[in-house]
């Protein structure tokens, strides 16, 4: 603890100063660390999720396997959905953003840097509430979406862990969606207006907004489901006349928007990659800008498309089907901008490319078999088919997940201050691509010829076998290719870095003007920012025949000398967002197990908070 | 950089680019979602009027005389919480601390009421498991309650945080973010006052 050392009296705890050292990893409130541990925890949950998919088709290996029980395979199956979606691909958004939205604004910090360190630990602390299930009597097993009235009725605990985890992570994403949009809104650089901005940031921006006007929904439709569980209301219950179905509008209504929070990140990604291995502005950027906002509220309106098969009626099937269909076409513009971003550009391959070009074309083939369940007679013979785990996997995996990757590869020199090595990323992206059409190819096969989602085995007779086999050796495959990037990592990690400048990939926005890693204040002076793509303006210039001409004096980042950092008053670290964290696992166990614990987690968070508020974010 | 000619911008510790302050805003939106947490309790209650296969039903255990009393004490604490936030913005920190602790006892009472028409419902055989009514009637209000409940402790704190000079230097500053919270508790209680005590339900099943 030598690392903490006293300040002033202010509160309970004396404050924590240092910025150094193991110890300051707990109390920091620097977006940069912040980022760096929602990206590092949810890599790891995206290795657990990633066991777990193994596992599964492990099982699905042969016909008639005895691997798993078909308990068991409920309990993981659900658990990689809610892995992967929840604790993997969400909070490595998060990570994203938090790290990368300051820097390519032009801020310090983001708007609340305590609530950003509350809001990583109460995920941390949920997704490992939410995994403590494993050794309390059962994961959950109802499906990610966890259909009433099967998850209200089923006796243990393993659904009211799903319920509970769900609500304490939405605390997380709540409070993180606020003060990342906040950060946008109010914390950009002079200059630096709202159509200046980076692609990424602007898709960050309607995230946040999906996530504050989504996740209230299923706030909702978590507690009643908990009620119902744990204290007997009738919600769900059609014995005393509630709706089932009610269930599952709330549930989508929440569970659409979510599937954009999860890719639009993915599209930002694309959108800062594409332009810089082209060397050319991003096409269209207005239209990105404007269809992805146009995705962000036609995404409110198409839940009923996961719902096809209710028996709502052809009038509620045509108009959602209908919507569904127009949802397509924001997307496909994106389609086309990207194209047009690499049409005529001087191509580069690195890696990061590789990820972008192929996360565009995977979410292509996703998108395209989305538009068949728009169809909704085709849909009624696809839905809850191998047809629709091919679909989402080729979104959000090749789509969303590839992305991320793509994003790992083009910012790591700028996180860690080290290059990721080329050819092994190159070699890795191969390996994934290769399987993860293996493994997700053949499920649009499977699907269409009556294979269903969930069951866990089938019989020889149906002739499912073959194309189960290739699944699972793309399953392997891509393993493969995850710990080849997991020592690609470690290895540079252990290596003295090789970065000769801070600007590596010769890029256009704001962030890469920083140091890499960039000091704790991001910042000397706050920059003005006179145009999109700023940075590389003040690099390139046009001769009279369009060629790109360098702008001889400088400009490729360096730190002015003259400015001393003596004079920025960063926010200080803090122990109260830890403190405060602690309480919502204690509330989740208190529902579980005793009052006495709710009573506790309330005290905690409490006091927690009022310490918060007595304590100034600036010690002096 | 020496060559690019921008003048430079010497920014103030408080500069932001809206010109509001983010706490503001953040609260803002908050709010907005906050609204969507209780359309989706709304949407549940309406959803499931009339449609109690058993009793009590609504008008069995309604008083609406006695709800409108702690209604009318609610929405009086609005009052009160625009007057101590003019009296934070005169200054006047004792007069501010009069009318924060006035609003926060308006909200005691409104909580208290709660809990005594709750406690006389639940005499009458209606619990929250007894039918869809109750189901959806206590978790409607019980959330309601919450957070006039957390509003009442803001309050409190701000009191105490005022009387111990621990308050930053503009008080009105928090005692307007506290204020935008309660009038939007105030105004969901009028929603709700109206939707589930003022429109006669349809008595029974009427499926």
């Amino acid at each position: 603890m030598a690392s903490v050392s006293v300040s002033g009296s202010h509160g309970v705890l004396r404050r924590p100063m240092s910025t150094t050292g193991f110890w300051s990893w707990f109390t920091t409130v620097d977006h940069k660390k912040i980022g760096i541990m929602y990206g590092v925890s949810s890599f790891l949950f995206f290795i657990l999720g990633g066991v777990e998919a193994l596992l599964i088709r492990s099982q699905l290996a042969k016909p008639g396997n005895t691997l798993l029980n078909a308990d068991q395979y409920n309990q993981i199956f659900t658990m990689h959905a809610l892995t992967m979606i929840f604790l993997f691909v969400m909070p490595m958004s998060a990570a994203f953003f938090n790290y990368l939205i300051p820097l390519m604004i032009g801020a310090r910090d983001v708007a609340f840097p305590r609530l950003n360190a509350l809001s990583f630990w109460v995920f941390l602390l949920g997704a490992l509430f939410l995994n403590s299930s494993w050794f309390l009597g059962g994961a959950p097993d109802g499906g990610w979406f966890g259909y009433a009235p099967n998850s209200t009725t089923e006796p243990g605990n393993a659904m009211t862990f799903y319920a509970l985890g769900l609500l304490i992570t939405g605390v997380a994403s709540t409070i993180g969606a606020i003060n990342l949009a906040i950060t946008v809104i109010n914390m950009r650089a002079p200059g630096m207006s709202m159509f200046r901005m980076p692609v990424f940031v602007w898709m960050g921006l309607v995230v946040q907004f999906l996530l504050a006007f989504s996740l209230p929904i299923i706030t909702v439709a978590l507690f009643q489901m908990l009620f119902d569980r744990r204290w007997g209301t009738a919600f769900f219950d059609p014995t005393r006349g509630g709706e089932p179905l009610l269930w599952q509008h709330m549930f989508w209504l929440f569970g659409h928007p979510e599937v954009y929070i999860l890719i639009l990140p993915a599209f930002g990604i694309i959108s800062e990659i594409l332009p810089v291995f082209s060397r050319k502005p991003l096409f269209g950027y207005q239209f990105i800008v404007f269809s992805g906002i146009a995705i962000g509220f036609i995404g409110f309106g198409v839940w009923v498309h996961h719902m096809f098969a209710t028996g709502l009626g052809p009038v509620a099937n045509t108009a959602f089907g209908i919507t569904t269909a127009i949802i397509a076409i924001p997307t496909g513009i994106k389609i086309f901008n990207w194209m047009g971003t690499m049409y005529g550009g001087d191509l580069r391959f690195d890696t990061p490319m590789l990820y972008a070009v192929g996360a565009v074309a995977m979410f292509v083939i996703g998108g395209l078999s989305g538009v068949t369940h728009s169809i909704v007679p085709s849909d009624y013979q696809q839905t809850d088919t191998y047809y629709i785990v091919a679909h989402f996997h080729y979104v959000l995996f090749g789509g969303a997940i590839f992305a991320l990757f793509g994003g790992m590869y083009y910012w790591w020199p700028k996180v860690f201050g080290k290059m990721l090595n080329e050819r092994w990323g190159k070699v890795q992206f191969w390996i994934v691509i290769v399987g993860f059409n293996l493994a997700f190819g053949p499920m649009h096969i499977l699907g269409l010829g009556g294979m269903i989602r969930r069951e866990y085995t089938y019989p020889a007779s149906l002739g499912l076998t073959f194309w189960n086999q290739v699944s699972t050796v793309g399953a392997f495959t891509i393993a493969v290719g995850v710990l080849l990037f997991i020592i690609n990592a470690v290895r540079t990690q252990l290596k003295p870095s090789t970065l000769t400048t801070d600007d590596p990939w010769d890029a256009r926005t704001l962030e890469w003007t920083t140091s890499c890693p960039p000091a704790d204040y991001n910042f000397e002076t706050i920059p003005t920012v006179h145009s999109l793509d700023d940075f590389w303006h003040k690099k390139y210039a046009e001769d009279e025949s369009g060629r790109l001409v360098r702008v001889p004096a400088g400009a490729s980042g360096e730190a002015h000398p003259g400015h001393g950092a003596h004079a920025i008053h960063l926010p200080s670290p803090s122990f109260w967002p830890l403190v405060v964290s602690f309480g919502f696992p204690l509330l989740g166990y208190g529902v579980l197990y005793s009052w006495w614990l709710i009573g506790l987690g309330a005290a905690v968070i409490a006091v927690g908070l009022v310490g918060w508020a007595l304590e100034p974010s600036v010690a002096e | 950089m020496a060559d690019v000619t921008a003048p430079d911008i010497v920014l103030d510790e408080h500069y932001t680019s809206t010109g509001l302050r983010s706490t503001k805003l953040a609260m803002w939106l908050f709010l907005a979602s906050e609204c969507l947490l209780f359309g989706g309790l709304i949407t549940a209650y309406i959803l499931y009027r009339g449609a109690s296969l058993t009793g009590p039903y609504p008008q069995d255990v309604f008083d609406i005389g006695y709800t409108s009393v702690s209604s009318f004490v609610l929405l009086a604490s609005s009052l009160t919480m625009v007057l101590a936030h003019n009296a934070a913005l005169d200054k006047d920190f004792p007069r501010m601390r009069l009318w924060l602790t006035g609003t926060a006892m308006l909200g005691l009472t409104f909580v208290g009421g709660q809990v005594f028409e709750f406690t006389s419902f639940y005499r009458e055989g209606l619990t929250i498991k007894t039918n869809l009514f109750g189901t959806t009637f206590y978790t409607l209000t019980g959330f309601h309650g919450v957070h006039v409940t957390v509003g009442v402790l803001m309050l409190l704190i701000l009191v105490v945080m005022s009387w111990r000079g621990s308050l930053s230097d503009e008080p009105a500053f928090p005692v307007e973010m506290v204020g935008l919270y309660w009038h939007f508790v105030d105004i969901v209680w009028i929603v709700i006052f109206t939707l589930v005590y003022l429109i006669p339900s349809p008595q029974g099943p009427i499926r």
